[in-house]
């Protein structure tokens, strides 16, 4: 028995290659497995090398695995590009109409007239599922695992969709069974998961969608952009639902200025974008930060600089999201690391927004947002809504002088906000240097003390910036951001199993940040920082904001691609054994 | 009932003489003759002289950036729907780096006014040829005269579906207070492009250079501002110098036309939503 297997499936974009991935990630979810997933795609819709690769494990998981156990070849290009990460007790499942199995050092190679039988039960729409069933046959599970999932989707297409569906699935396990049982094809069952329960399925986007309707968010314009589109498109069907709305803006400039009005107006809003979309929004930033309007900003990074790589995964947003814009602001840029953490979060950045009046930037990425995760039953007990000092319509009414003090100097740096319809709060929000009430004034004296109170509002922030799992003295401490986090932590057991003492410190605020982390620094023997970019951006803003004078060993991949739990080992264990450590 | 004194705000520092106190003027007492009061009223501004209305009319203001107000006032009258909402600007602001905003706000029809104070020059950066300025026009950005054709913000309007246009001028502040005051009773999204001579930099565009051209399509015998293709068609045949209310039609807004816009005021929503709403959202991932 097993508790894990890596599935894949791969083809051109637009033979269904995402469906069948779908289709195979849920059936599994609702047996109570954790997923953890990947894609491969290009930016095109129509041809060009795709593939889905999904790992199905009986504990969390939160990296999609170094190698393939069964790969749906729907095409002798998926065979070529797969070829090193197969290995030896691998399936690899192709289409064909003569039969035949042959064994090679790299997998065993079946075969099948998948679109022949796909054919002969109802058509070529079919072949995907006679290729699911065949999976289901080949990890020893049952017939019926997709049974549920093609009653949900086919139902209302009749009986006769549904059958079609199932007897294809039937088709392949059958076919399936048939060569495990009279052709020597050896398998090893996927152990039952602890727990038999239908655990839920998101994409980041649709994770920070859902997290920022709970967390009160009842407004979005943004303009569409890979990989952030999905936070658009899933809020667009909810939120009217709530009482809010979404509209597709002009442009990232519209987005992000479109929400600022909403938030000046009371609203929580956001907006939501990728690296380019982010240049854009730039000074609209700044006016955020300068007018103290509450707004949250999700940014999915993908591979830059210009359009970069469109669909590619990277790291190389941190330096613009905590630093982007003229001029000095108070900002908070959190960075959550699973779909689960990206709902919390997402709600959280709205509380925060609202209380320290400060934009708020997600920092999400291209594989968190696009691919699937299980997420455990949300907690929404967790969510609560925290206003900050925007007043009530009897509060402000309070106020019997012209101009409601809007910037009022206070203790924490934070003033009482007042939205456009509460009499007694008439004021000016502005984009230039201004008093209290909001009204321009160039004063030096008022300028020191607006500078002051606006960017010194985060110190009360004290929430803790990173996880940590392990001691603070070790020999190997890994440090990362982001959705690297499941390969990391596979490296810290890896390293662990070798008599290593290891830390790994995932950062989930990249700004203001938790300087606490220099304790592990100055107490790790090395330390190890893993990112998706040339330059080094977190290591960097490590040495900067930790200041220890310590070396930091950056592990940095830029190519479009995630790492490998082997790339990271390898280097991990190159530097260490050069220094004969 | 709020007077006229109630919606002014912070001292102006405009030159004496500059056609955006006029603009500000006719806005004030429009507001306080249609029975608004200062708390009700949003007026978010770009930057560029005419951006300081936010600073010196009293009502809930947004002195934003240059060439974002429109957006940022839609996001505003969009979050509060019960709040009546004024973007105002320069033709630089809304004609130059404003531009693409203008057309989509045009088609967008959100329940708001636009204000334009077109003064055929950038005021507050001291004297460029901005994209309303006529060709040959000289300035320290031009010095031997603007080689590009002006752009043509009336018919563009038109031609992207606007439902009410008017253009006025500050030397006839009595017309301006009427189409000012129309703009605001107007659903859907109101243009009105006011004349606002800069008297420090432009000297071509001068108060007696519009009183000597410009037309009120009210003397016009039979003028229909219900009849798009008259409109564009008068507008270009007087090369633009016309004034009073061009267009007007009654259409539904954006919110009208999102079906599932809400009916109360998206910023009086309670935001704290009961558990059994997200466990069902929860379900479809499942
Ligand atoms: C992004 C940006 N670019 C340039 C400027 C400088 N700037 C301020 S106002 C202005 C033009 C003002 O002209 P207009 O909008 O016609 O208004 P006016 O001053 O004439 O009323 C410019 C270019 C700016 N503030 N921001
Ligand atoms: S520079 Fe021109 S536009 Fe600006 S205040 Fe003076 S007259 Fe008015």
């Amino acid at each position: 028995m097993r508790n894990e297997i890596v599935w894949k499936v791969g083809g051109q974009q637009g033979e269904g290659i995402d469906s069948t991935g779908e289709i195979f990630a849920l059936a599994l979810a609702r047996k109570g497995y954790y997923i953890a997933s990947n894609k491969h795609f290009a930016s095109r819709i129509k041809g060009g090398y795709t593939h889905y690769q999904i790992r199905v494990s009986t504990d969390p998981v939160y990296y999609h695995g170094d190698y393939t156990d069964i790969l749906l070849a729907l095409d002798q290009e998926t065979i070529d590009n797969n070829v090193d990460v197969m290995s030896e007790n691998s399936i690899i499942l192709r289409d064909g109409n003569e039969e035949s199995i042959e064994v090679k050092s790299r997998g065993t190679v079946i075969t099948f007239p998948l679109t022949k039988m796909a054919e002969a039960i109802g058509g070529k729409i079919v072949r995907n599922m006679v290729s699911l069933g065949a999976s289901a046959a080949f990890y020893g599970l049952n017939e019926d695992l997709f049974d549920s999932i093609i009653e949900d989707r086919f139902n209302k297409k009749g009986d006769e969709m549904v059958n079609m569906n199932k007897n294809a699935v039937r088709a392949g396990f059958a076919k399936a069974t048939e060569y495990i049982d009279n052709k020597n094809i050896s398998i090893t069952p996927l152990m039952k998961p602890e727990l038999e329960t239908r655990r839920s399925l998101m994409i980041g986007n649709e994770a920070v969608g859902f997290g920022a309707l709970a967390g009160g968010c009842r407004f979005l314009s943004a303009y569409p952009i890979t990989p952030a589109s999905e936070v658009m498109e899933w809020l667009k069907k909810e939120l009217p639902a709530v009482g809010g709305t979404v509209v597709q803006a002009e442009d990232e400039i519209a987005g992000i200025t479109m929400a600022i009005g909403a938030a000046y107006s009371g609203v929580r809003a956001m907006t939501s974008t990728s690296g380019p979309g982010l240049s854009l929004k730039t000074e609209a930033l700044g006016l955020a930060g300068i007018s103290e309007t509450p707004i949250v900003i999700m940014n999915s990074q993908r591979g830059g600089p210009g359009t970069g790589l469109p669909t590619k995964f990277e790291q190389s947003d941190l330096n613009t999201m905590i630093n982007a814009g003229h001029g000095e602001i108070a900002r908070i840029v959190l960075a959550p690391s699973t779909v689960e953490e990206a709902f919390y979060m997402t709600a959280q950045a709205f509380n925060y927004a609202e209380q320290y009046q400060v934009p708020v930037i997600i920092a999400m990425d291209l594989s968190l947002s696009l691919f699937i995760q299980t997420v455990n039953k949300l907690d929404f007990n967790k969510i609560t809504i925290n206003r900050g000092k925007l007043l009530s319509d009897a509060e402000v009414e309070k106020n019997e002088e012209r101009f409601f003090l809007r910037y009022g100097f206070s203790e924490d740096g934070i003033s009482n906000r007042s939205i456009p319809g509460q009499k007694g709060g008439v004021h000016t929000a502005n984009s230039n240097e201004h008093r209290e009430s909001g009204h321009i004034d160039e004063d030096p004296v008022i300028r020191i003390k607006m500078m002051q109170k606006r960017l010194g509002k985060l110190a009360a922030l004290k929430d803790p910036g990173f996880d940590v799992l392990g001691e603070k003295e070790n020999d190997v401490l890994l440090v990362g951001f982001g959705s690297t986090i499941g390969v990391i932590q596979e490296a810290q057991k890896e390293l662990e199993k070798s008599g290593l003492k290891v830390a790994h410190a995932h950062i989930k605020r990249l700004t203001p940040f938790d300087t606490s982390l220099t304790d592990y620094i100055v107490k790790s023997k090395n330390v190890f920082v893993i990112e998706n970019n040339y330059t080094g951006q977190l290591r960097r803003l490590i040495q900067m904001e930790c200041n220890t004078g310590k070396e930091l060993v950056g592990i940095n991949r830029y190519d479009g691609n995630p790492f490998t739990l082997k790339e990271i080992l390898e280097q991990i264990n190159g530097t260490l054994s050069k220094e004969g450590k | 009932m709020a007077t006229l004194k109630d919606f002014k705000g912070d001292q102006p520092t405009w030159c004496p003489g500059c056609g955006h106190f006029s603009v500000m003027a006719s806005l004030q007492k429009a507001a306080s003759e249609i029975g608004l009061e200062p708390h009700d009223m949003g007026v978010v501004s770009g930057i560029g002289c005419s951006g300081k209305i936010s600073e010196y009319t009293r009502a809930y203001g947004f002195h934003t950036l240059h060439g974002r107000s429109l957006p940022i006032a839609q996001g505003a009258a969009l979050g509060n729907k019960d709040v009546q909402i004024i973007a105002s600007g320069g033709d630089g602001d809304g004609y130059g780096i404003g531009v693409g905003h203008f057309i989509h706000a045009v088609r967008r029809n959100v329940n708001m006014t636009y204000l334009v104070m077109d003064n055929n020059i950038y005021g507050l950066t001291k004297g460029q040829t901005s994209p309303t300025s006529q060709q040959g026009f000289i300035t320290k950005s031009s010095p031997k005269g603007s080689v590009e054709s002006p752009v043509h913000p009336l018919e563009t309007a038109l031609a992207n579906g606007i439902t009410f246009l008017a253009q006025g001028f500050s030397g006839d502040i009595k017309q301006l207070n009427e189409i000012v005051k129309a703009a605001l009773q107007h659903k859907g999204f109101a243009l009105v492009n006011v004349f606002s001579p800069c008297v420090t930099f432009n000297k071509v565009n001068t108060y007696d250079y519009y009183k000597e051209n410009l037309v009120d399509v009210s003397t016009f015998t039979n003028y229909d501002k219900t009849d798009r293709m008259n409109a564009i068609k008068t507008i270009r045949e007087k090369n633009g110098l016309v004034t009073g209310i061009l267009f007007k039609e009654d259409k539904p807004t954006f919110t009208d036309l999102t079906k599932d816009f809400p009916e109360i005021a998206i910023a009086k929503q309670d935001l704290n939503l009961d558990s059994t709403i997200l466990e069902k959202i929860e379900k479809q991932f499942q």
